[in-house]
């Protein structure tokens, strides 16, 4: 090898003809190390999730969000008491912090203890955190009994109150039910709406737009009209329409349906623009013009070949417009004029915090209000992070 | 230029059309109408009714008709701007609606006002200082503007402006000022109420035009044209307000479509938590009591007013950016 390298100073005479015996490879040169050949040969979606894992909120907004979504699997499990056990002793309690410490002892997690006191002058009730009574939390423990998915029969808890004690982490409403186990139990519902929602705006969104954006012509021109009108108006007045065209009599199950269609069915339009002009894009694109050749016929070409180069931006905008869809639940049920209290949601939780008064007496009932931004920014958060990664040949 | 305008307003007419049509099915959606909620109501007071009078009602205000005669009815009476006649006050639309709906336009006026002041330099700052601190600050800010629900926003600074500032609770006024005639005195007891809402209102659509004007900023800074500007020795501030932020601005004016609907959405459930004598509170009754020609012509106006401002921005932004093609359409 290293005989006619330096060819360039010797004299040609003084070198005779050397032949490598090493079989020759043409491909030497392009010949890519282990690492980069997992990068070039990695699928799309594989290189999307790398990029993903750089984002590092928006990973750690995807694992809160599954956790809470896992958490709605076993809302029973952990809350601490049932969703209408009702404690008369404590109407409006305000919330007992946790301690660990008393007089400087360990004791592990513990609450002091409520004393109720009506004062005859202004009747308020008055609650105070009575510092004798050493009120431990119990863990994996027999509570409130419950049936899960109505069917089984159970009264385990991750953890309860004390015998004889309270644990209202998060205070009492006004019929003393605890707002903690009433916030778990309402994810349920105000997590679910957004779901089932976007599902409905996501088929409606897809069809819609790729036959607009496939067949172009008069079938465009009028899904874009479509589009347009439903576009000028404003979503809550709608929103406010619709629901209040809901049937009175309708089971609180048909009306949570019923809002979630209605959620859905007015969202559509962005998803459907996007997908029409990505593919109006995509189809021009040299390789859809190559399956054309081919032979491929359009459905082969949709789905096989356009619908998975849009689909991480689909799944992107679609991650965006989850939290417009739980904001709207929790509105429309604020103003009541979307789910009703035996449902439990986010906002039905909120139509009690209604008045100037909860907030300068009870604030703990605006509690639900900071699942709801929680939830909202992990998905604000989420969908800009898949956002940034849905063309990673960027 | 001409063609475009007038291209624009032919659209424009059949999209009014198809708007009147869906406001009008939806508000025929609840089963029953106007009376039957009214019958329902007296009888729960255990009041009876009059057959005869209801028979009489029902064909004055044409709820006999089928629903096809009663939209057309309504739509002919819309053109000559008679909007038809509210059961629940029983008077003309007309006259209910009016203050209303001055109150709710000078709301929204100053919440894009505010939007505008607020979201410019901030977006601007953020831009040029990306990924320091401040820039972490404010975007994380920006999203707890988003994912803040309006409702509780407006409760809590009700609060503080009462426990602070004093601020009567509820309105758009001082209650001493509610029958006056406006008087400079009246105009500071608004002024002084009409910040909360705006607030409120304004909070998510500033939220989502800085993160927006941020974007685009980003994306003019990194051309060619400011390195060169850059280069050739242009002072820094000159140079963006000269070259990237005229080119960033678009949004701004583009953007009127989205802020409207926003903005009205917006007022509509704050003002009825702040009893704001808006479209809002009244809407919702109207929904509520289907008093279908009320609720109807609210709806409409709204649409209205965004099928108008779109229209606008449209045009502002084909005079400011002539890139900007005026035929239009991608359909090929």
């Amino acid at each position: 090898m290293n005989a006619p390298s330096n060819g360039a100073r010797g004299t040609a005479a003084a070198l005779g003809h050397y032949v490598n015996p090493a079989p020759f490879d043409p491909l030497e040169g392009e010949q890519l190390s282990s690492d980069l050949e997992r990068y070039y040969l990695a699928s799309q979606w594989r290189m999307m999730w790398w990029k993903l894992k750089r984002h590092r909120v928006a990973v750690a907004s995807g694992v809160f969000l599954l956790l809470m979504y896992l958490s709605i699997l076993v809302s029973e499990l952990l809350a601490p008491y049932n969703l209408h056990t009702r404690h008369t002793d404590f109407i409006y309690a305000p919330p007992q912090g946790i301690h660990l410490f008393h007089e400087g002892r360990l004791v592990g997690p513990f609450v002091y203890g409520l004393s109720y006191n009506l004062n005859m002058d202004t009747l308020k009730r008055e609650y105070a955190l009575d510092s004798t009574k050493v009120q431990a939390i119990r863990f994996f423990c027999r509570g409130d009994a419950y049936e899960y998915l109505s069917m089984i029969p159970g009264n385990l808890h991750l953890f309860c109150p004390a015998e004889g004690g309270t644990l209202f982490v998060a205070g009492t409403d006004r019929l003393g039910r605890d707002m903690l186990s009433r916030l778990i139990y309402g994810a349920r519902v105000s997590l679910t709406v957004g779901l089932i929602g976007i599902t409905v705006s996501f088929l409606l969104g897809i069809s819609l737009g790729g036959l607009a954006g496939y067949y172009g012509g008069w079938v465009d021109n009028l899904i874009q009209r479509t589009i347009e009108v439903l576009r000028s108006f404003p979503e809550l007045p709608l929103w406010m329409a619709l629901s209040a065209a809901l049937p009175v009599s309708w089971s609180p199950l048909y009306i949570y349906f019923g809002i979630t269609l209605i959620l859905g069915l007015l969202d559509w339009t962005g998803l459907a623009r996007a997908v029409r002009s990505k593919l109006l894009a995509l189809r021009e694109e040299d390789f859809c013009t190559a399956a054309m050749l081919m032979g491929a016929r359009p459905r082969r070409i949709i789905f096989r070949h356009l619908v998975p180069s849009f689909m991480s931006h689909l799944i992107a905008s679609a991650t965006l417009s989850i939290p417009a869809m739980i904001l709207g639940e929790t509105a429309l049920s604020f103003l009541g004029l979307g789910l009703r209290p035996p449902i439990t949601s986010w906002g039905v939780l909120l139509t009690e915090a209604q008045n100037i008064n909860v907030v300068a007496l009870y604030p703990w009932l605006m509690l639900p209000v900071t699942p709801v931004i929680l939830a909202v920014l992990a998905f604000n958060f989420l969908g800009d992070g898949l956002r940034d990664a849905a063309d990673p040949y960027k | 230029m001409m063609q475009y305008l007038v291209r624009r307003i032919l659209i424009m007419a059949p999209t009014l059309l198809a708007i009147s049509a869906i406001v009008f099915t939806i508000i025929q959606l609840p089963p029953g109408d106007y009376l039957t909620t009214m019958v329902a109501e007296l009888q729960a007071q255990g009041e009876s009714v009059n057959a005869e009078k209801l028979q009489f009602l029902r064909e004055q205000y044409g709820l006999d008709r089928t629903p096809v005669e009663q939209y057309f009815h309504w739509l002919m009476g819309m053109l000559q701007g008679d909007l038809g006649w509210s059961f629940e006050y029983n008077v003309p639309v007309s006259s209910v609606i009016g203050e209303r709906l001055l109150l709710s336009f000078v709301v929204a006026f100053t919440t894009i006002i505010f939007t505008y002041v607020i979201a410019f330099p901030i977006g601007i700052y953020s831009a040029t200082h990306q990924y320091s601190w401040s820039d972490y600050g404010l975007t994380l800010l920006g999203f707890l503007g988003l994912a803040t629900p309006s409702f509780l926003l407006a409760l809590v600074l009700l609060y503080f402006a009462n426990v602070t500032f004093g601020t009567s609770i509820g309105g758009l006024m001082d209650p001493q000022y509610l029958d006056q005639p406006m008087s400079w005195t009246k105009f500071l007891s608004v002024l002084e109420h009409l910040w909360i809402p705006v607030i409120v209102i304004g909070t998510s659509g500033t939220a989502a035009m800085i993160r927006r004007l941020r974007a685009n900023l980003l994306d003019e800074l990194q051309k060619q044209y400011v390195v060169t500007g850059r280069a050739k020795g242009l002072p820094p501030g000159r140079l963006l307000i000269k070259y990237p932020l005229r080119m960033a601005i678009n949004p701004f004016i583009a953007d009127i479509g989205n802020l409207l609907p926003h903005m009205i959405s917006g007022a509509a459930i704050v003002s009825v938590v702040m009893s704001l004598p808006t479209n809002g509170p009244m809407l919702l009754a109207a929904l509520r009591s289907q008093d279908m020609y009320l609720a109807g012509s609210f709806l409409m106006i709204e649409a209205c007013l965004i099928v108008i401002g779109v229209f606008l921005s449209d045009i502002a932004l084909a005079v400011l950016d002539p890139r900007i093609r005026l035929h239009g359409g991608t359909t090929r």
